[in-house]
C-alpha cells in the first residue's frame, strides 16, 4: 500500500514538474502554430541563473529558494520574450521556419551553456525541508515533490484565471480560435504572441528551477530532456489545450513511474507506446483544441 | 460625390493563386454599394485583400489615404468594420467577450447595438459557438457596429438564413447606414434591391460593371449577363 502510494504520489509531482514545461508549450502552439523546441533552454537557463543566485545567498535559506524561483521565472520571461522580438517575429507566419530558428537555437544555447558551466552535472543545494520527506499512509514523499505540486496548481490557477477573466486572455483565447479574426477586430495579435513567449517561458524558468531540486543539480541538458517529455504530454494532451497538458502530465507521469516501479524501469519505453497509441486512436490529442 | 474608399488596380493572391485581378471601383461616402457576382468570382476575396487578410498589391485608398501598407489591425483602426462571410465568431467565447474583444473606443455604442439586437442583451453569458446562425450573425454584426466607423465591410450577412431574420439582418444594415456608408457582399438580390444604393459587379476576378444599383437590377437582360440570374420581382426567387 505504501509503496503504491509513494509511486502515486511521485508520479504527479513529476507530472507536475512536466506542466511547468508543457504549458507555455501549450500556449504558444495552441496560438502561434509554432513547436518551440527552444523551450527547454529557456528551462535550463531559469535553472542556471536560479542557482547563481542561490549560491550567492545562502542555498539552504527559504528566502535564498523564492529569489531563485523569481529570478528562474524572470529570466525566462526575459529571454523568451526577447527571442519572440529577434528570431520568431520576423518570420510571422512562417511556421517551418520559426520551428527551425527554435531548433537552432535550442543546440546553440546548449552549446553556449556548456562553454560557461561545463557538461558535468554541478550538484546543488536546498533548504533543509526539501531534502526531507512527508510520511502519507505509510509512504515516505519527498518534500521537493510537494514544492512541485503546489507550483504547478499555482501556475493551473493563475492562467485559468488569466485566461477567463482578462483582456489579454480573452485575445489569446479567441486568437487560439482565429487569429486572423482577431487582428480583423483591430488588435494587434502580436502583442498576444510576445505575452505568450513570455508567460511560457516564466513558468519553464520557474519550471527550470525546480527541476534542478527533483535531480539534485543542473546540467546544460536539464531542458532537453524534460523538453522532449514536455512534448509527448503536450501531444497527449492535445496540441493547444491547457486542460489537456494538464491532465496528460499527470497521466503521463504517473504511467512512467508505475512501469518504472512495476515493470522493470520501462516508464519511458511506456510513455512512448502511449504516445503512439493516442496519436493512433485520437490524433487531436484528449482535449484537442480547446482553452480554459 | 465623394468616395470613402478608392480602390485601383487590385490584385490578390491565396497560396500563389490570383483571385483578384485589377480591381478598381470606388465607394460612395454615403449609403450602401453592392458587391454583386456570381459564386467564386473573388468578392470575398477583394474585401479579404482591402483589409490586408490575404496577399495583395495594388492601391487602397480610405479617405484619401493610403491603406494598402497597413497591416490588417491598423487598417481597422483607422475605422473599418468587418463583418466576415460565415460570421466568424468566436465560439468558445461569451456573447459578451465576443462584443468586448471588439471594442475600440471609450464609449462603444451599446445603445445602437441593444436595441438592433434585443435576443443578445439576455444571451450575454452564453457561448457565442452555442447561438444559432442568425443570432451568431447579430454578434458578428454588432461587433462592427459598436465602435463609429468610417466603413463597414459586409460579406453575405444574409447567407444562410431564414428569410425571418435575413429582414431583421437587412434592418440592422438599414440603419446602420444612416451613419456609415457600407460596401455589401450579398447574393440575395432582394435585399440588394431594398438595401443598395450602388453596386459593382465582379466577374473572374474583375470589374466588369458599376452603376445604381437600381439601374443594374433593373436590367434583366443585364443582370442575367452580368449575374447569370433572372431576376424575378420581390416575391419570386430572390437568386
Amino acid at each position: 500500500m505504501s509503496t503504491l502510494v509513494l509511486v502515486l504520489l511521485t508520479g504527479v509531482g513529476l507530472g507536475a514538474l512536466y506542466f511547468l514545461v508543457a504549458s507555455g508549450l501549450s500556449l504558444i502552439y495552441g496560438l502561434m502554430h509554432v513547436l518551440n523546441f527552444a523551450h527547454g533552454a529557456f528551462l535550463t537557463l531559469g535553472a542556471f541563473m536560479g542557482f547563481e543566485v542561490a549560491r550567492r545567498l545562502d542555498s539552504t535559506s527559504w528566502w535564498a529558494f523564492a529569489v531563485s524561483i523569481l529570478v528562474g521565472g524572470l529570466v525566462g520571461a526575459g529571454v523568451a520574450a526577447l527571442t519572440e522580438l529577434a528570431l520568431i517575429r520576423p518570420l510571422y507566419e512562417r511556421h517551418i521556419e520559426q520551428v527551425l530558428v527554435t531548433v537552432g537555437l535550442a543546440f546553440a544555447a546548449v552549446a553556449l551553456f556548456e562553454g560557461i558551466w561545463g557538461s558535468d552535472p554541478i550538484y546543488i543545494q536546498a533548504p533543509a525541508w526539501m531534502r526531507e520527506t512527508t510520511g502519507v499512509l505509510g509512504a515516505q514523499v519527498p518534500n521537493t515533490y510537494w514544492v512541485l505540486m503546489a507550483a504547478a496548481t499555482a501556475l493551473l490557477i493563475s492562467l485559468v484565471v488569466f485566461l477567463r477573466y482578462t483582456r489579454f486572455g480573452t485575445i489569446i483565447r479567441a486568437g487560439v480560435e482565429n487569429r486572423a479574426m482577431v487582428t480583423a477586430l483591430g488588435i494587434d495579435v502580436r502583442t498576444a504572441f510576445l505575452l505568450v513567449f513570455a508567460i511560457g517561458g516564466s513558468a519553464a524558468g520557474v519550471g527550470g528551477v525546480l527541476a534542478a531540486h527533483y535531480t539534485g543539480y543542473v546540467s546544460a541538458h536539464l531542458g532537453s530532456t524534460l523538453l522532449i517529455f514536455a512534448f509527448i504530454v503536450t501531444v497527449i494532451g492535445g496540441l493547444g489545450s491547457l486542460p489537456g497538458a494538464a491532465i496528460a502530465s499527470v497521466l503521463v507521469a504517473v504511467l512512467q513511474q508505475f512501469a518504472n516501479y512495476y515493470l522493470g524501469g520501462t516508464g519511458d519505453i511506456i510513455v512512448v507506446v502511449a504516445l503512439a497509441g493516442v496519436l493512433l486512436v485520437r490524433p487531436s490529442g484528449l482535449l484537442g483544441r480547446r482553452f480554459a | 460625390m465623394s468616395a470613402i474608399l478608392e480602390v485601383e488596380g487590385l490584385h490578390a493572391s491565396i497560396n500563389g493563386q490570383q483571385v483578384v485581378e485589377d480591381v478598381s471601383f470606388a465607394v460612395p461616402a454615403t449609403g450602401i454599394t453592392a458587391v454583386l457576382g456570381r459564386n467564386g468570382v473573388g468578392k470575398t476575396s477583394t474585401i479579404r485583400a482591402i483589409l490586408g487578410l490575404i496577399d495583395r498589391a495594388g492601391e487602397v485608398r480610405l479617405a484619401g489615404e493610403r491603406i494598402d501598407g497597413l497591416r490588417t489591425h491598423r487598417i481597422v483602426r483607422k475605422g473599418v468594420g468587418y463583418v466576415p462571410e460565415d460570421r466568424e465568431v468566436f465560439g468558445s467565447l461569451t456573447v459578451e467577450e465576443n462584443l468586448q474583444l471588439a471594442v475600440r473606443q471609450r464609449q462603444p455604442r451599446r445603445d445602437l447595438v441593444d436595441s438592433l439586437f434585443p435576443d443578445l442583451v439576455q444571451r450575454r453569458r452564453q457561448m457565442a459557438g452555442t447561438l444559432s446562425g442568425g443570432q451568431q450573425q447579430m454578434v458578428s454584426l454588432a461587433r462592427a457596429l459598436l465602435n463609429d466607423n468610417r466603413l463597414l465591410l459586409v460579406d453575405e450577412p444574409t447567407k444562410g438564413l431564414a428569410p425571418l431574420i435575413v429582414d431583421q439582418v437587412a434592418d440592422a444594415l438599414e440603419e446602420a447606414s444612416t451613419t456609415v456608408p457600407i460596401l455589401l457582399v450579398e447574393q440575395n438580390l432582394d435585399v440588394v434591391r431594398r438595401l443598395a444604393t450602388d453596386a459593382i459587379v465582379i466577374s473572374d476576378g474583375r470589374v466588369v460593371h458599376t452603376g445604381r444599383a437600381a439601374d443594374i437590377l433593373g436590367d434583366e437582360a443585364l443582370t442575367h449577363r452580368l449575374l447569370g440570374v433572372g431576376v424575378a420581382p420581390a416575391a419570386g426567387g430572390a437568386r
